[in-house]
């Protein structure tokens, strides 16, 4: 099966020096779910906003994102809008206040869907029942305030899914939501994505979420992939020392809850050689000197430390 | 919405009972006699004293203030001390001249200074930012009556290409009064070269008076539309692939505009009392040189009246601007 996206030895740096990303590599296949996971400040949304063409100012990418067979880097992304749908971090922010959600809707349909204004409209109002959200008509001519967090982001699922994508990515659409909320919103998630055969990119840092989505994980740190493989194996069985912190780091999954030391450096002052040593307990001397090369260990699942733990034969 | 409407009209009433109040009270505590003003030099004790008692200048200041009240609801502004003729004709006479003038200049400043703000900040710190910076600094700093008399005597006594003073060049003759705006009644009248000439005298008059005012909005729209550049519905937007000039215009602007909204009604009452200096640099027959005068005179009704004009009329264009803002930001009538 050949990959739906490629993105390969992806680089994000700042004017300035700074290094978002570096070398970052994932594979989705088509209709597969892969979970993105890390701190805060280890890349997740940069890697977003360099697919979707949207880095802030001074940023630059390098490297390749083939989507479709495309390489979309180089003209930020422009042709694969409408086959990329965009789902949000935050539904209360995301849509403009002055202009009525339909209408916003439509003018991403306007740019990116086939059709005509009317097809558009029973379009987005299929997608608006699909999305479940109440009386659909009245909806495209109401304006943002006027719904619900979890409204807001079906609304916001309908406009990712309006130009058919092949491909939706989302960055963390659950967090801003409370906690019924965000398990409908992942149910809805799931089904639709089952139901459409697409295939997803989602970003977050709750490994509940990534559990009960995701086909596949990978464990981003400091703008590096430390780990990736089927979530299953990769939650039962992680092999990174950071993975394994993370974990531990989890209410829900470690027996006794612990804390890593230290923050994610910043991308100005990255360490040397493997950019977790600094926090690391298995750390030896060698790891800031060598940075250890994402290798495929078994079944699919791949690995990028030197000290593996427990270790890999 | 029409609730929101009648909420604003209904706060607006306060507003201008109080106006009524201190114009009378600040017309009473400032110095001069209006009684021995308009008796003249030569007027003996007497004379001045049976002018006051006319006027009803000798009763309390309470029963005074009381009569100016019900006076000003019936809608009578009293006559001018100074010319014994009804203070409304004089105001009805003048106010549209002042009106024009002050409506052109607004749409001056509006039209040119949203543009020059959205331009600005889409070139953050490029050279075209800088150039409007620079502009609205100098707008705002240069004084108006000397920008009058530069523009004069450039672009009228050296280049003759306007004219100097007035409405109308007076072998025209005006056109027949339906609105008083000679813009609209030349038009009306179909009068082509009359609209011309109208439209020749307004220039510099509005554009002396326009320049602050697009100043400000450029400068309130410039840092409104990079304060809405950085939220997350433009970068949302940018990520499911809007059109860049869409996204740069209406998208953005339509949340920015807000506050030059509010700023257009407050540069309403600023572009009034400005066009006082400016219709004496151009001897514009407007409300100004009337108010000058009458406070040469200190004929008290007179500038009662036209501080109350102006006051209503600065009340109402606050009420359009509130509805205005409902319409561009639905969230504004639920607060």
């Amino acid at each position: 099966m050949t990959a739906l996206l490629d993105i390969e030895g992806l680089r994000v740096d700042m004017r300035g020096g700074a290094q978002i990303l570096d070398g970052v590599s994932i594979t989705v296949a088509p209709g597969q779910i892969m979970g993105v996971v890390g701190e805060s400040g280890c890349g997740k949304s940069t890697l977003l906003r360099a697919m979707l063409g949207i880095l802030p100012r001074g940023a630059t990418a390098r490297g390749r994102v083939m989507f479709e067979g495309r390489d979309i880097l180089p003209d930020q992304a422009a042709q694969a809008r409408g086959r990329i749908g965009f789902v949000p971090q935050d539904p209360y922010l995301s849509l403009n206040p002055t202009f009525r959600a339909g209408d916003q809707i439509f003018e991403i349909m306007r740019r990116h869907a086939t059709g005509t204004r009317a097809d558009h409209r029973a379009k987005l109002l299929d997608l608006l029942r699909a999305v479940q959200l109440p009386d659909p008509e009245a909806a495209l001519r109401k304006y943002p305030h006027e719904f619900s967090g979890g409204q807001r982001q079906r609304l916001l699922i309908a406009a990712a899914l309006s130009c058919e994508p092949s491909l939706v990515v989302a960055d963390e659409p659950t967090t801003a939501l409370d906690v019924t909320t965000q398990r409908e919103i992942l149910g809805l998630l799931r089904e639709i994505a089952r139901a459409r055969g697409l295939s997803m990119l989602f970003v977050t840092h709750d490994f509940g979420v990534l559990a009960s989505l995701c086909d596949a994980v990978t464990v981003l740190y400091a703008g590096r992939v430390a780990e990736a493989g089927p979530t299953r194996a990769v939650l039962d069985a992680p092999t990174h020392p950071y993975t394994r912190l993370l974990l531990a780091c989890h209410p829900d999954r470690a027996v006794e809850l612990a804390g890593i030391p230290g923050t994610v450096p910043p991308a100005t002052a990255q360490p040397s050689g493997c950019r977790f040593h600094p926090r690391c307990p298995q750390a030896q001397a060698h790891c800031a000197d060598a940075v250890p090369p994402l290798l495929a260990i078994t079944e699919g699942r791949s690995l990028a430390c030197a000290h593996p733990e427990p270790a890999l034969v | 919405m029409l609730a929101y409407i009648a909420r604003r009209i209904a706060l607006a009433l306060p507003a201008l009972f109080g106006l009524v109040v201190l114009t009378f009270i600040l017309s009473r505590v400032i110095p001069g006699d209006p009684a021995a003003t308009l008796a003249g030099d030569a007027a003996t004790p007497a004379q001045i004293a049976d002018i006051r008692a006319r006027y009803g200048l000798d009763r309390p200041i309470m029963e005074q203030a009381w009569v100016h009240m019900r006076q000003v609801l019936s809608g009578d502004l009293g006559n001018s001390i100074f010319s014994g003729r009804p203070v409304s004709e004089d105001i009805a006479r003048r106010l549209p001249a002042t009106l024009e003038l002050t409506f052109v200049a607004l749409l001056l400043a509006t039209c040119l200074g949203i543009p020059l703000g959205l331009l600005a900040a889409l070139n953050h710190n490029g050279p075209i930012d800088h150039l409007v910076r620079v502009l609205s600094v100098g707008g705002l700093a240069m004084a108006s009556f000397w920008l009058a008399i530069m523009l004069q005597l450039q672009f009228s006594m050296e280049w003759d290409l306007l004219p100097l003073r007035g409405r109308m060049d007076v072998p025209l003759g005006l056109p027949p009064r339906v609105t008083g705006f000679l813009l609209i009644d030349s038009l009306l009248a179909g009068r082509g070269d009359m609209f011309v000439d109208a439209a020749r005298h307004l220039v510099l008059p509005a554009v002396t008076l326009a320049l602050p005012g697009l100043a400000t909005i450029a400068r309130f729209t410039r840092s409104g539309v990079l304060e809405a550049l950085q939220k997350d519905y433009v970068l949302y937007a940018r990520a499911a692939g809007y059109g860049r000039f869409r996204l740069a215009t209406i998208y953005v602007l339509r949340n920015a505009i807000t506050v030059t909204v509010t700023q257009i009604g407050l540069l309403f009452g600023a572009l009034i009392s400005g066009a006082v200096a400016i219709e004496a640099v151009f001897d514009w027959p407007g409300l100004g040189t009337y108010a000058v005068q009458a406070i040469l005179s200190a004929d008290y009704k007179a500038l009662l009246a036209v501080t109350l004009v102006v006051g209503v009329i600065y009340a109402a264009v606050n009420v359009l601007v509130d509805v205005a803002q409902a319409l561009i930001d639905p969230r504004v009538a639920l607060q």
